[in-house]
């Protein structure tokens, strides 16, 4: 079976400063992947270089076919949407405006505004702010219109640039609880990646650790945090 | 008492035209964070073209039809040819651009058309509107139109996918292109849509000032007074900006001694000066945080 998305020999560059050095992972279907290391690591690289934000060499493939070339809207047109380090909130605009702008790439348009009310199934706390400004959210809050709006666009892979980043512990636990039902239920494939690695290892099946743009471990979520070795020396708990 | 609601009303006529070069100057810097000089020499432009349909007989309002979607289409035609290409530019080379835009619009006029001035018809006539001497039907058609079209794009910028788009990618452009907008096409259509407003402006002017090559540099003075004023972040400040300009002018030409038709340009420079001194701003712009 191929991977959903392979990539091999993944190297990124900011002008001459190389950031990644021949990064090696997969990610199958289905499977809630994350992938962990310390600030400076590059995770977050790793993630933009998928969605060629960054200049960067190696192969990378989606369901078989190669991303080397494609723009950055028409790798998430293919159905990968990705939740930015930051957020990258419209902080202007409604929040109803914020996932319209979600399927904003869909040809389905009739079923977007049930898709909407699925969103705020998911986060009730959405539906209640509807009309307010994005901007007014609090972070929790806000951190959930990212990925209502990632989901919007009815994705097959998702990835998530430090979800937890900022929140509360139990805002977070919130969010990954709602993470893995997505991952379950909708068939959305998630790589998330996390400098808080304890709660990411909960919920992901697979992990990969990476320092200083290469991976330096990889195995199943419970291999990872039952080693403690690895856990002490690159994942700090 | 007379005088003044007839200058009044004599200004927002203007200031409407104002609006239009304002909101043209403003889509297109929210866009590309430049001020397109040239844009008076588009509106002229096009202007000219809607003169040359009804030279050969097109009827007014299909010459002015035509003349929109033809602008339009020159608008995204412009920046697909030279502005694409000088997105990641330096400043300085971009300006030059759109001096050189200017410079080649402008003679290519005066060489089609040459720089005599041209009567240019109003489809609303100038007779007194409704009878009453403080406006005339062709001022007031000047708003009407001026009116009609704001709110077409405030629906269009509120209500339409494609709205919706446009301003995603105005304001944060990686985030857009994280949701699948084609950020590029949004700037080309930004293009197109000013140059159309823009025509529009020309078309509505035109039997005011004549129609000559150098018929939009005063005005587009006023449109960056008016953009300037309003914040040029703010669309709905370009045309509020645009209606106080407008007014202003009038009164301040006719009740201060001395201010003739010639003082009219240093003083819509002299307000430029004051609003990027006073309140850089504008009456509803924002701050422009720019990441380094
Ligand atoms: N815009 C940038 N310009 C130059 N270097 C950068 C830039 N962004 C990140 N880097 C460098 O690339 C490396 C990886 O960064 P990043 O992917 O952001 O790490 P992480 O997300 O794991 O914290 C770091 O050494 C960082 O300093
Ligand atoms: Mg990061």
């Amino acid at each position: 079976m191929t991977a959903m998305l392979d990539i091999k020999d993944l190297r990124a560059y900011y002008g001459q400063v190389q950031a990644l050095h021949g990064m090696e992972f997969h990610l199958s279907e289905g499977s809630m992947t994350t992938l962990l290391g310390a600030n400076g690591a590059g995770k977050t690289t790793t993630l933009r270089a998928i969605c060629n934000m960054v200049r960067s060499t190696g192969t990378i493939q989606f369901e078989g076919r190669p991303l080397t070339g494609k723009s950055t809207e028409n790798i998430v047109r293919l159905g990968i949407a990705h939740v930015p380090q930051g957020r990258g909130t419209f902080t202007t605009m409604t929040v109803e405006e914020n996932l319209q702008l979600g399927a904003i790439s869909r040809k389905d348009t009739k079923a977007i505004s049930s898709d909407i009310e699925r969103m705020y199934d998911h986060f009730p706390v959405l539906k209640q702010r509807h009309t307010q400004q994005a901007g007014t959210l609090s972070g929790g809050e806000q951190q959930m219109l990212a990925v209502a709006r990632a989901l919007m666009l009815r994705p097959r892979l998702m990835l998530l640039d430090e979800p937890s980043f900022g929140l509360a512990p139990l805002v977070v636990r919130d969010l990954f609880k709602i993470l893995g039902k997505i991952n379950r239920e909708d068939k959305v494939s998630i790589l998330v990646v996390e400098q808080n690695a304890q709660l990411a290892l909960e919920i992901a099946d697979k992990a990969y650790v990476i320092e200083t743009g290469r991976i330096v471990m990889s195995g199943t979520a419970s291999e990872i945090a039952s080693n403690e070795a690895v856990r002490k020396s690159y994942l700090g708990y | 008492m007379e005088l003044f609601i007839n200058q009044v009303l004599a200004g927002i006529a203007t200031g409407a035209i104002y609006a239009c070069m304002a909101l043209a100057i403003v889509m297109i810097f929210q866009a590309i964070d430049h001020l397109n000089f040239a844009q008076g020499e588009m509106a002229m432009f096009s202007t000219f073209i809607a003169w040359q349909l009804m030279q050969w007989g097109v009827p007014y309002w299909w010459a002015f039809l035509l003349t929109l979607a033809i602008s339009f289409v020159a608008g995204i035609v412009i920046e697909r040819l030279l502005f694409k290409p000088l997105a990641k530019a330096p400043i300085l080379t971009n300006v030059a651009g759109f001096i050189a835009l200017y410079a080649i619009i402008n003679s290519v006029a005066g060489l089609i058309w040459d720089f005599t001035i041209k009567q240019f018809p109003s489809p609303f006539g100038s007779s007194p509107f409704l009878g009453s001497q403080l406006i005339s039907t062709h001022q007031a058609g000047m708003i009407g139109v001026t009116i009609a079209l704001l709110i077409a794009l405030f629906f269009f910028f509120r209500f339409t996918r494609i709205g919706l788009a446009m301003r995603a990618a105005a304001t944060l452009p990686e985030s857009a292109r994280l949701v699948g907008i084609n950020t590029s096409w949004m700037i080309a259509l930004g293009w197109g849509m000013a140059s159309a407003i823009g025509a529009i402006a020309g078309i509505l002017i035109a039997p005011v000032v004549f129609l000559e090559p150098n018929m939009m540099l005063g005005i587009l003075l006023y449109g960056f007074a008016a953009a300037v004023l309003g914040g040029l972040t703010s669309p709905l400040g370009a045309v509020i900006g645009g209606f106080l300009v407008g007014v202003f002018e009038n009164l301040v030409g006719t009740y201060i001694p001395g201010v003739g038709n010639e003082l009219k340009l240093p003083i819509a420079l002299a307000l430029i000066v004051i609003v990027l001194v006073v309140k850089p701003t504008g009456l509803m712009g924002h701050t422009v945080v720019k990441r380094v």
